[in-house]
Order: structure tokens, then C-alpha cells, then sequence
């Protein structure tokens, strides 16, 4: 017992001294939580490695404020305890100030509860949950922001794209009554599509145990819209557009980032187009310079560069809005940090970032294009 | 007509007074849904033919799969609840065939001078004769395995088992080395062609619209119309006229009497099976055709509703299970095309429990017995 009371006192001592140690204004420590284990650990693996690229790259150039900047890693799983857990421990023992995390939203909202409440600034790139940073209170989280823009702000790009690329008129709605995410887009479009002086022709909803659309197809077919706005995941779009080819139907299907899996049956929606955050093959100079840097230091199990996904861009884009506050508020001070965010302007890889009042990003969006070869980056749509 | 029921002894009369309101309920629900329909037949008849050939797809796909439940329920009076996930197991399997094996170029590869077309005739009945084959395989396993134990049981006991396989078969499929839980892009062994009707057929080339007042179909469209007429003529002919008919059929009147007759009644069991599980193979693949997006638990609502098919013309009753499942498939397209699409399901068990309420015994069927 004694024995074990005395190495406790041991280990707490080393812990305080390791806590402490460390020239404290110096460097700068940046906590990056991350699910690199648990159901979706390449999301984890991406996020971390556009984060730290970032990082590496603010370190050549000296640091921010000539502070040092301390990368730590921690595994969130992209569940709620463990990303608490993970974020207690960052912020009461490695005493960092600022927070890029975590992937999925269910473990930012926990996250950012703990953070909002001790004052540390943290940004998730890739939560898209309104909650994780507004309140069940409808209070705005002082300390919170998020990288990536909210789904519903899609059907406004995709209704914005559709008018103005595509000079649709008439628009047709499909959507699942039962999901939140195909109900928020489809609103946005719908409202979107409509204020600018478009007409929505029709709106159908089915269920997403649905295989066969023939009846809402028949419909459209009948109503010869411009466009048809199908903001659901990939498998009911392999499904509808493929049905939709039968049937002769020639207006093209838009859709959000839902599309974007491996899994689209690329012959069936070739044609299509759909938002998203990001796309390697943008031309501007940020994306360009940002995925030659991320295949020079990553490279996949072929000895290949590797090219960043989605979560590596809005990581590192995460990241970099943070140092840059750092930089802006000229101190490791949270509360200056946080002001300085809000009044951010920042040209990151996943477009030009200001914050709105409840600290969603203004951004573009990317417009991509389903073809037979595979999908290509098509425009950038500013909201 | 009937060839696995036993003879009508009584007809346990429903409540003659429940039976007029119900009976006057339907007539009002009836006329409601004729009138909804011819306004609309009225309103645009092509939009209307298109519905009803939609359909059809549906009706005839569930034909294939309540032959499965009617000859399964007419020999062992079981309702064979795993069979929609078999029909499942066959989609995969051509699923499989195709993309791991290419199996449906094999001729060309055999044959390097062949014409494409021959290629993928055969190459296409070689991957639905393979998905026949694992799904009798399968349904022949499960018959010996969970049902055989279970013949002198009681019913209930059979159907709970029956509940269990289907679960089985749902969640081991969805093992990541098995299946995975993913919805997969299917892969079809031929490209679908369609056509639009507008004063002659025209093929519809891809980026021109048919014109107004067109109705589409596909080369899918007839393949499964034609493959399910022909499935429900084989086992016209098959119990009729052969040996293993008259064994199935005897089977079904009384197992007793057939087994002292010298019928191997276990084999004639397992044949039915086998029969059943093969026509929902085939059933599979068409339906991944048609629908490319397939998922370890896509049997379950095209099984529930073939069930409701088969009780619908009548359990037991081969040519019952047809009319059920294409009034299965109006009643279906009808209901997208008319009310809204996520009402179809609600509608489709609405159907099961009027069936129920009004002729339990379905179009088809004849007053059974109660066993004692």
C-alpha cells in the first residue's frame, strides 16, 4: 500500500513537472482530435495529416508570433466519451489553448461543451451539426467554429449553380421526407431556387428503403423541368438516375456531398452534378500549392503522393484559420483568439472564410461533375 | 384449380352482420378508387399506361417470389419467411459472378470470335443459372438444417424458425467478410436498352427526350415479364404433368397416405424448396437488374409484399400467387403515381389485412379445414 501511494505521488509529480515543463511562452500547443481508430478511421487518418501539414508548414515560416507550434495528436474514436475524454486531457493536462476537431459531430458537440466551458478556442473542420456551435439554448458558442460550411447552406449553392451555370428555370424536388440532411437541403434549394425567380415544377418524397422510382420519374418526365435537385446519398441516386435514363429523362439530377462516394454508379449519374467542400483539381492557386505539399509529405502504400480528401483540406484549412488568429490577435490569449476569428477574412484551399453571427463560415462551394470517366471538378460557386 | 389444398369441407362464416359492414366499406373504398383512377386515365392516359407498366415490373417480380411462399405453404403449411432473404443471397451471387469472376464474358474469353451479343446471352444465363443453383443449394441446406427437425412440431414453432433464418441470413450477410452491410452498386452482366411507344416504338437514345404523351420501357421490363409468364407455365406444366407434380400434389393432400404409397415425401419436401428457391433466385437477379443498388436486407420488403401477394390469390394457389402479385404491382405504381410514393408500403399491408378481414382465404383459395 505504501509502496503504491508512493509511486501515485511520483507519478503525479512527474506529470505536474512534465505539465509545466517547457519554455511556456515559447511555444504554442495545438491539441488535433481525431477518430484514428473506431468506425471511420481514414477520416481520422486525413484530418490529422492535413492538420499537421499545415502545422509543419507555419513552423518553417518560424512559427506564429515566434512561438514554436506543438502539434498533439489525440485518438477521439468519433464517439462522444472517448473525444471527451480525449479533450479533458489535452486541456486540463497538456494545457493547450486551442483545438482542431474532431471529424464526426456527434463527438465535436461533446468537444465543444468541455472547451466552450474552459475557454479554449476550438474549430472542427468537418462537423456539420448545427449544434456543435450553437446551444440547445439557441446561444451562440463563444469558443466554437467549425471549417466547413453547414448542409443546408448546399441547396443554396446547388440552387445558385443550377440558375446561373445551368440557366434552369424549372426545377423539380425529390427528397426523403425522413432524413434531415436530404429535408435541409432540399428547403435551402427550394427557397433559394424560388427567391432568385425560379419555379419549383414538382416535389416528391419517398422512403429510403425505396428501390423503385418509376412513378416520381414518370412524374418528371411529364413536367420537363430545366433540373432535378436530388440532395440523398449515393444509393438512392445510383438507383433514381438510373431509372431516370430509362425513361429518357435528359434533365440533369443535382445533388450535395452525399454523392460523393466511391460507390456512385458513374454511368447512371453521368450527367449529374453535385456540391462539395473541395476538389484536388481546382485550379486556384491555394488548392494547387496545398495538394502538391500534402503528396510531397504523404505518400500511400505504392510509394505514390498521396491526394487529399476532403477532411485533409478543411483540416489543414482549420488549422491554418486558427494560427492565423493567433497571429491576428497577437498572443496565446483564447479570448483575443476567438474575437479574432469572428472578424476573420481567410483564402483557404476550401475557399475564401468569413464567419457568420452563429460561427458558420461564408464560403464558396465546389461544383463537381459526374461523367462517365469519373468525377470532375466542374466551378466554384460563391453563396 | 387447386392443386396443394386440401378439399373444402366447411366454410367458417364470418359474423354475417360484421361481414355486411365490411363488405359495405369495401364497396365504398372501391368505387372511391375506381373514381380516382379513371379521373386520372381521363386526365392523361399515358401518364396512366406508364404507371401501369411500371407496375407490371413490380407485379411480375413478386410473382416469381410468391411462388416460393405458395408452394412452400401448400406442401408444409409453412410460411417460408427466409425466402426473401434468399432471393437476396441470389442477387449476390450474380453479384459476385460478375465482379469477381466475370462471369458474364466467359465466352468470350473460350471463344474469342463470337459475336457480343451470343457473349453475353450465354454469359448472362450462365451468372442467373449460377445464382438458380447457390439459392436451391441454400433453401435445400436450410429446409434439412431448420425445418426438417421441426415437421411434427407445432406450426408456430416451424414459422418462429422460420423468423430466425431469415434474421440469419440478413445479419450474417451483412458481415464484413461476407457481404457488408454497404449498399453496392450492382453490376449488370448487360446494358439496358429502353424504348418509348409514341405511334410506333423508337428506341430512346441517350441526351433526347422522348416526346410528350411517350411510354417507356426497358429491355429489363420484358425480360422479366417474359421470364416470370414462363416460370409460372414450367410449374403449370411441371405439376400437372409429371411424376414429382402428382408426388407434390399427393404430398400436399395428405403426407401420411403419400408416404404409405411409397412417396418419398422428404424428397418431394426438398424439391419444393429447391423449386421455390431457385424461381427467387432468378427473381434476384432480375431485381438487381432492374433496381442496381443491392443490400443484405433488399429481400425483406419485396419478400413481405410477395407474401402478401400469395395470400392475396390465395395461399397454396399457383395461379392465385400470379393475380395477387400483379394486382400487388398496380396497387403499387397506382399508389406512387397517384397518392404519393412513401404511402406505397402502407397500402401494400393495407391490402394484407382487408384480404384478411373480408376472404382470408384469398382470390383463389378455397375454406380450409382448421386442423384439430
Amino acid at each position: 500500500m505504501r509502496t503504491f501511494k508512493f509511486l501515485s505521488l511520483v507519478l503525479v509529480v512527474s506529470l505536474l513537472l512534465s505539465a509545466c515543463g517547457g519554455g511556456a511562452s515559447k511555444e504554442v500547443k495545438i491539441a488535433i482530435l481525431a477518430p484514428l481508430s473506431g468506425p471511420v478511421p481514414t477520416f481520422g487518418v486525413m484530418t490529422r495529416d492535413g492538420a499537421l501539414l499545415a502545422i509543419e508548414e507555419w513552423n518553417a515560416k518560424g512559427g506564429v508570433n515566434g512561438m514554436k507550434i506543438v502539434p498533439i495528436v489525440e485518438d477521439s474514436q468519433c464517439t462522444p466519451d472517448p473525444a471527451a475524454n480525449a479533450a479533458n486531457k489535452v486541456i486540463d493536462q497538456d494545457k493547450v489553448h486551442y483545438i482542431i476537431g474532431e471529424v464526426c459531430s456527434k463527438a465535436s458537440i461533446p468537444i465543444s461543451d468541455i472547451a466552450n466551458g474552459k475557454k479554449v478556442v476550438q474549430i472542427s473542420p468537418t462537423s456539420t451539426n448545427p449544434s456543435v456551435t450553437v446551444g440547445t439554448d439557441g446561444k451562440v458558442k463563444d469558443y466554437i467554429f467549425r471549417a466547413c460550411f453547414i448542409d443546408p447552406f448546399q441547396g443554396q449553392v446547388g440552387a445558385k449553380f443550377a440558375m446561373e451555370k445551368l440557366g434552369a428555370k424549372t426545377a423539380f424536388i425529390m427528397l426523403d421526407q425522413a432524413n434531415d440532411y436530404v429535408k435541409g437541403l432540399a428547403e435551402f434549394f427550394e427557397k433559394s431556387f424560388t427567391e432568385a425567380g425560379g419555379t419549383i415544377v414538382g416535389k416528391e418524397t419517398y422512403t429510403s428503403t425505396d428501390t423503385d422510382f418509376s412513378a416520381i420519374l414518370a412524374k418528371i418526365a411529364e413536367a420537363k423541368p430545366d433540373v432535378v435537385y436530388l440532395p440523398d446519398y449515393y444509393n438512392i441516386v445510383n438507383l433514381a438516375t438510373k431509372q431516370a435514363k430509362e425513361k429518357g429523362i435528359t434533365a440533369p439530377f443535382i445533388g450535395g456531398d452525399g454523392w460523393d462516394s466511391s460507390d456512385l454508379d458513374l454511368a447512371a449519374a453521368a450527367g449529374g452534378y453535385f456540391t462539395n467542400h473541395y476538389s484536388p483539381e481546382d485550379t486556384r492557386a491555394e488548392v494547387q500549392n496545398f495538394v502538391k505539399a500534402f503528396g510531397a509529405k504523404y505518400k500511400d502504400d505504392s510509394g505514390n503522393p498521396k491526394v487529399p480528401d476532403a477532411l485533409a483540406a478543411l483540416a489543414y484549412d482549420a488549422t491554418n484559420l486558427m494560427l492565423q488568429a493567433i497571429k491576428d490577435a497577437g498572443a496565446d490569449d483564447p479570448t483575443k483568439v476567438k474575437d479574432a476569428l469572428t472578424k476573420i477574412t481567410f483564402n483557404g484551399v476550401s475557399g475564401k472564410i468569413t464567419y457568420d453571427a452563429s460561427h458558420n463560415p461564408v464560403k464558396s462551394a465546389t461544383i463537381l461533375e459526374v461523367t462517365k470517366d469519373g468525377i470532375k471538378f466542374n466551378s466554384v460557386v460563391n453563396p | 384449380m387447386q392443386y396443394f389444398k386440401k378439399t373444402p369441407v366447411t366454410d367458417h362464416k364470418p359474423n354475417s352482420r360484421l361481414a355486411w359492414v365490411g363488405q359495405g366499406f369495401l364497396l365504398i373504398l372501391a368505387i372511391i378508387v375506381i373514381i380516382i383512377l379513371a379521373q386520372n386515365l381521363i386526365r392523361s392516359p399515358s401518364l396512366f399506361a406508364q404507371n401501369v407498366i411500371d407496375g407490371l415490373k413490380l407485379g411480375f417480380v413478386y410473382a416469381m417470389i410468391a411462388l416460393g411462399y405458395t408452394m412452400v405453404y401448400g406442401i408444409v403449411k409453412l410460411i417460408n419467411f427466409a425466402h426473401g432473404d434468399v432471393f437476396m443471397v441470389g442477387a449476390f451471387v450474380s453479384y459476385y459472378a460478375v465482379t469477381r469472376f466475370s462471369l458474364h464474358t466467359w465466352a468470350k474469353q473460350i471463344f474469342p470470335g463470337m459475336p457480343d451479343w451470343l457473349v453475353i446471352l450465354i454469359g448472362s444465363l450462365t451468372v442467373i443459372l449460377l445464382s438458380m443453383v447457390v439459392c436451391v443449394l441454400l433453401a435445400v441446406t436450410i429446409e434439412r438444417v431448420a425445418y426438417k427437425p421441426l415437421r411434427d412440431a407445432p406450426r408456430i414453432a416451424a414459422l418462429i424458425t422460420a423468423i430466425g433464418v431469415s434474421f440469419f441470413l440478413e445479419f450474417f450477410g451483412a458481415l464484413g467478410f461476407v457481404f457488408s452491410p454497404r449498399f453496392i452498386p450492382y453490376k449488370q452482366p448487360f446494358e439496358t436498352m429502353s424504348w418509348y411507344i409514341n405511334n410506333g416504338i423508337y428506341p430512346i437514345t441517350p441526351g433526347s427526350m422522348p416526346p410528350d404523351g411517350s411510354i417507356t420501357f426497358s429491355n429489363i421490363f420484358l425480360i422479366i415479364v417474359i421470364a416470370s409468364i414462363f416460370v409460372q407455365l414450367l410449374l403449370q406444366f411441371l405439376v400437372r404433368r409429371t411424376k414429382i407434380g402428382i408426388a407434390m400434389r399427393a404430398t400436399a393432400f395428405d403426407k401420411p397416405t403419400a408416404r404409405l404409397m411409397g412417396i418419398n415425401v422428404d424428397q418431394v419436401i426438398s424439391f419444393t424448396f429447391a423449386i421455390g428457391a431457385a424461381f427467387a433466385g432468378l427473381g434476384g437477379v432480375l431485381y438487381a437488374i432492374a433496381y442496381p443498388s443491392i443490400h443484405t436486407q433488399m429481400g425483406i420488403l419485396p419478400g413481405l409484399k410477395a407474401f402478401v401477394a400469395a395470400v392475396l390469390g390465395g395461399i397454396g394457389s399457383l395461379p392465385g400467387a400470379l393475380v395477387g402479385a400483379l394486382i400487388m404491382g398496380q396497387a403499387e405504381a397506382l399508389t406512387m403515381g397517384y397518392i404519393s410514393t412513401p404511402m406505397r408500403d402502407a397500402i401494400a399491408f393495407t391490402i394484407l389485412i382487408v384480404v384478411l378481414l373480408v376472404k382470408p382465404t384469398g382470390i383463389f383459395g378455397e375454406p380450409e379445414k382448421e386442423k384439430a
